[in-house]
C-alpha cells in the first residue's frame, strides 16, 4: 500500500531539460519510478534518459496517461508550473523548487483545494516510497521497505533518520517531506490521516522545526484522530526570537512557534519526543 | 528583508496610505534645519531595523528646532538592542485624539492574507493578543478577490470605531493592503493609526517586512537594502549565497540543510549545558566544494568566541569522500588551531573518514555520529580534548 505514490504511479517531470531536473530524472528512473514523459516549453519532441520531452503538460498527459508531476523550475516561474500542472489535470504535484514568493504560494494553495489536487511542497525533497517509487531528490538508497511512516518540515534531517532507522532494521512505509515553506500544499495533517489510514505504516515518526503552528494542529489532530503510535523531533531549541533560520517558514514571530511549545503540544497528545534524531530507532522499536 | 520607518511610509503614501511625512537626517544639524523649517513641534525618531525604539529612548519630542538638536544628537550614535542609530526621522508632533493598530500579514495555515486591526493602538500588538485578545479584529482576504470594502468597513465597526470615520478607515486598510500585495510584503503594520485632533486619520508609524524570495521582482525595493547595521560577516554570508545568523555561544556550526543545522545547534547546547551552545547556523547548501566551506570557515572563525568547529554533513547526492576533499582544501586556504570536529553521514562517508583521517591533522577529529560528534565539540570547547 504506502500512500501517495508508488510502482503504478506515471510521472512527469516539469523542467526535465535543466540541470537539476536532468539529474533527478535519471536517479528517479534508476530508483524504479516510472517516469513516462518530460515537459520543457519550447523543447518539445527532444529526448532526456530515454524519456520524450513536450511543450506542455497538457500534451504530456494525453500523451502518457500521467498522474504525477514534479516541478524543478526556477522559482519565478514555478508557481506558473503549479497551476499548468492542475489545469493538466494532474493529481498529484510535487514541487522540488525553493525559494517561492508566498504571495504567489498563496493563490496556487487556494487554486488547487477547489480543485483536490494534492500538491507536495514546494522547498522540500518530495516523497519516497521505498521500493516501489521516488519523486523527489531524496537518496534512494538511505530507506528500505517497512512500516513506519516518515513525514517532515526538512531535507538532509529527514535522510539522518530515515537512514538511522534503515540501519537499525526499521524499514519505511513512505517518507514525505512537506517542505519548509510558511505555506505549503500539504500539511502534517494531511499526511498524518494518510498514514492512519494505510494498513501498511504502523507507526510515524514526525519532524517539525520552529516557526508557525503546524505542529500544534498535528498536535491536536494525534490526540484526537490516531491510533497509531507518533514519535516526534522539533528542531530549533535554540534558535533565537525573529529571525529567519534558512527555511523560509523558521522564525519564531511575537514568541510564537518555539519549540518549546510544539514539543509541549505534542507530549500533551501523547507523543513520544526525541530530544536528539539519532534517539528514533529506539522510540520506534 | 525588514524596511525601516521612513521607508515604509514612503511605501505606503505611493498607495495612497495618509502619512505623516517628514524628513530624513543624518546629523544633529540637518535635524536641526529640518525642525526649523517646519516650524512646529517636532517628534525625532531613530531609524532602526528592531523594534522598542521608543522604551529604548529612541524617539524623543522636541518643542524647538535648537531641542531638535539636541535629541538628535542624543538619539544619533546610540545602540538600540545591538543597532546603532545611523539616521533619524524628523516628523511634525500630531495631536492624537485615538490610537489604532491596523496591519496586513500572511497567516500561515490559512495560506491567506490577514488583516488585523484593534482599536487599541500604540502598544505591541503582541501585548493586546496576550491580554486583550477579543479586542482584535480579524478578517481573511481572498488572495484572488483582495480586501473588499464590507470587509474593510465591517472590520471598523467590529473595532467600535465611530460611524464617520468607516470610509476612511476602509479605504486606509484597502490601500494598506495593496501595498502589502504591490511590495511583496510578509507584513504591512501602521502602529499607531491615529485619529488627530482635527478629525482626520493618519498613519503616524511604519514597518513593513519585504519576502526575501520576491526580491527578485522587487528590486527598487532591494535596492533599498540598508546594510549599514549588517556585520561584515553576515553581508560575506549573503554575497556567498550562505544562509548564517550569528549566535552567542562558542561551538560553530557548518551544516548542510536548515533543519540539520538548527539540529546540530540543538545538540551542542544539549551536551554543552550552561555556557556552551551554537555560535551560530549556518547552512552550507548541498555540495559542500571547497570554495564554499573555506569561506564559510572564515565567516565561522572570524567570531572570536569560537572555540570549536562542528562540521556534520549528510551526503545525500554528494558523496562523503567529495565533500572530506573539500574540507581538507578549505583547510588548506583557512589555516587554524581551533579544534574541528568532523562527522559525514550518507553515500560512502566510510571514505570521507579515511580521507580526513589519512590526512593526520593535529585540530581535526573524526566523529561517526552526531551524538558523538556535539559531545567531542562540547569537549573541545572546554579545553578537554
Amino acid at each position: 500500500m504506502a500512500i501517495l505514490a508508488d510502482k503504478n504511479t506515471k510521472l512527469i517531470v516539469q523542467g526535465i531539460t535543466g540541470r537539476e531536473g536532468s539529474f533527478h530524472t535519471q536517479k528517479m528512473i534508476e530508483y524504479g519510478t516510472q517516469v513516462v514523459g518530460g515537459v520543457t516549453p519550447g523543447k518539445g519532441g527532444e529526448w532526456v534518459h530515454g524519456v520524450p520531452v513536450f511543450d506542455t503538460v497538457k500534451s504530456a498527459v494525453e500523451a502518457t496517461g500521467a498522474d504525477a508531476s514534479i516541478i524543478y523550475v526556477a522559482a519565478p516561474y514555478a508557481p506558473d508550473a503549479m497551476f499548468e500542472a492542475v489545469d493538466a489535470g494532474i493529481k498529484l504535484v510535487v514541487c522540488i523548487t525553493e525559494g517561492v514568493a508566498v504571495s504567489d504560494m498563496m493563490r496556487v494553495y487556494d487554486y488547487l483545494r477547489d480543485g483536490n489536487i494534492r500538491l507536495i511542497g514546494p522547498n522540500c525533497p518530495g516523497l519516497l516510497t521505498p521500493g516501489q517509487a521516488k519523486i523527489g531528490i531524496m537518496p534512494g538508497y538511505i530507506a528500505k521497505p517497512g512500516s513506519i511512516g516518515v513525514v517532515s518540515k526538512s531535507g538532509t534531517l529527514t535522510y539522518e533518520v530515515v537512514y538511522a532507522l534503515t540501519q537499525s532494521g526499521l524499514g519505511q512505509s513512505t517518507c514525505v517531506g512537506i517542505g519548509g515553506d510558511p505555506v505549503i500544499g500539504t500539511n502534517f495533517i494531511d499526511v498524518l490521516q494518510m498514514f492512519e489510514e494505510d494498513p501498511q505504516t504502523e507507526k510515524v515518526c514526525l519532524m517539525g522545526e520552529i516557526g508557525g503552528r503546524a505542529e500544534i494542529d498535528a498536535a491536536e489532530f494525534i490526540k484526537a484522530n490516531m491510533t497509531k503510535p507518533v514519535a516526534a523531533f522539533i528542531a530549533g531549541r535554540t534558535a533565537p526570537q525573529g529571525t529567519r533560520m534558512g527555511h523560509a517558514g523558521a522564525i519564531v514571530e511575537g514568541g510564537e512557534g518555539t519549540a518549546e511549545e510544539k514539543i509541549d503540544a505534542l507530549r500533551a497528545a501523547g507523543v513520544r519526543i526525541a530530544d536528539n534524531p539519532e534517539q528514533f530507532p529506539e522510540l520506534l522499536a | 528583508m525588514n524596511l525601516h520607518e521612513y521607508q515604509a511610509k514612503e511605501q505606503f503614501a505611493k498607495y495612497g496610505v495618509p502619512v505623516q511625512t517628514g524628513r530624513v537626517a543624518n546629523t544633529a544639524e540637518a535635524a536641526y534645519n529640518i525642525a526649523r523649517e517646519m516650524a512646529v513641534p517636532v517628534v525625532v525618531k531613530a531609524q532602526v531595523l528592531v523594534g522598542g525604539r521608543g522604551k529604548a529612548g529612541g524617539i524623543k519630542l522636541a518643542q524647538t528646532p535648537e531641542e531638535a538638536r539636541e535629541k538628535a544628537s542624543a538619539i544619533l550614535g546610540m545602540s538600540i538592542k545591538g543597532h546603532i542609530v545611523h539616521k533619524v526621522l524628523v516628523v511634525p508632533a500630531a495631536n492624537i485624539a485615538k490610537e489604532i493598530y491596523l496591519s496586513v500579514t500572511n497567516d500561515r495555515a490559512a495560506g491567506k492574507p490577514l488583516l488585523m486591526a484593534s482599536a487599541e493602538g500604540g502598544v505591541e500588538i503582541e501585548i493586546v493578543a496576550r491580554d486583550n485578545p477579543t479586542a482584535i479584529i480579524k478578517q481573511h482576504i481572498d488572495p484572488f478577490l483582495g480586501l473588499r470594502e464590507y470587509q474593510a468597513r465591517n472590520v471598523a465597526a467590529a473595532m467600535g470605531l465611530s460611524r464617520e470615520h468607516w470610509r476612511a478607515f476602509a479605504k486606509i486598510a484597502m490601500n494598506l493592503y495593496a501595498s502589502f500585495v504591490g511590495s511583496d510584503a510578509v507584513l504591512a503594520e501602521i502602529n499607531p493609526l491615529v485619529v488627530t485632533d482635527a478629525n482626520e486619520l493618519l498613519a503616524l508609524d511604519g514597518k513593513m517586512i519585504i519576502d526575501d524570495n520576491a526580491l527578485f521582482r522587487q528590486q527598487a525595493l532591494e535596492a533599498q537594502r540598508d546594510v549599514s547595521d549588517d556585520p561584515p560577516e553576515v553581508i560575506h554570508a549573503r554575497d556567498a549565497g550562505l544562509s548564517y545568523v550569528k549566535l552567542d555561544g562558542n561551538i560553530g556550526c557548518m551544516v548542510n540543510g536548515a533543519g540539520l543545522a538548527m539540529t546540530t545547534m540543538d545538540m551542542t547546547k544539549l551536551y554543552g549545558g550552561e555556557g556552551y551552545g551554537p555560535a551560530n547556523f549556518l547552512d552550507i547548501g548541498g555540495g559542500a566544494q571547497a570554495d564554499k566551506v573555506a569561506m564559510a570557515l572564515r565567516i565561522i572563525l572570524n567570531d572570536p568566541q569560537v572555540k570549536s568547529v562542528l562540521f556534520n554533513i549528510f551526503g545525500g547526492i554528494t558523496r562523503g569522500d567529495e565533500v572530506a576533499r573539500g574540507i581538507l582544501q578549505a583547510l588548506g586556504e583557512v589555516p587554524t588551531n581551533v579544534p574541528l570536529i568532523v562527522r559525514l553521514n550518507g553515500t560512502n562517508a566510510e571514505e570521507g573518514r579515511r580521507i580526513i583521517e589519512a590526512a593526520n591533522l593535529p585540530n581535526v577529529r573524526y566523529a561517526s555520529t552526531l551524538t558523538q560528534a556535539a559531545q567531542l565539540a562540547v569537549q573541545a570547547a572546554k579545553g578537554e580534548l
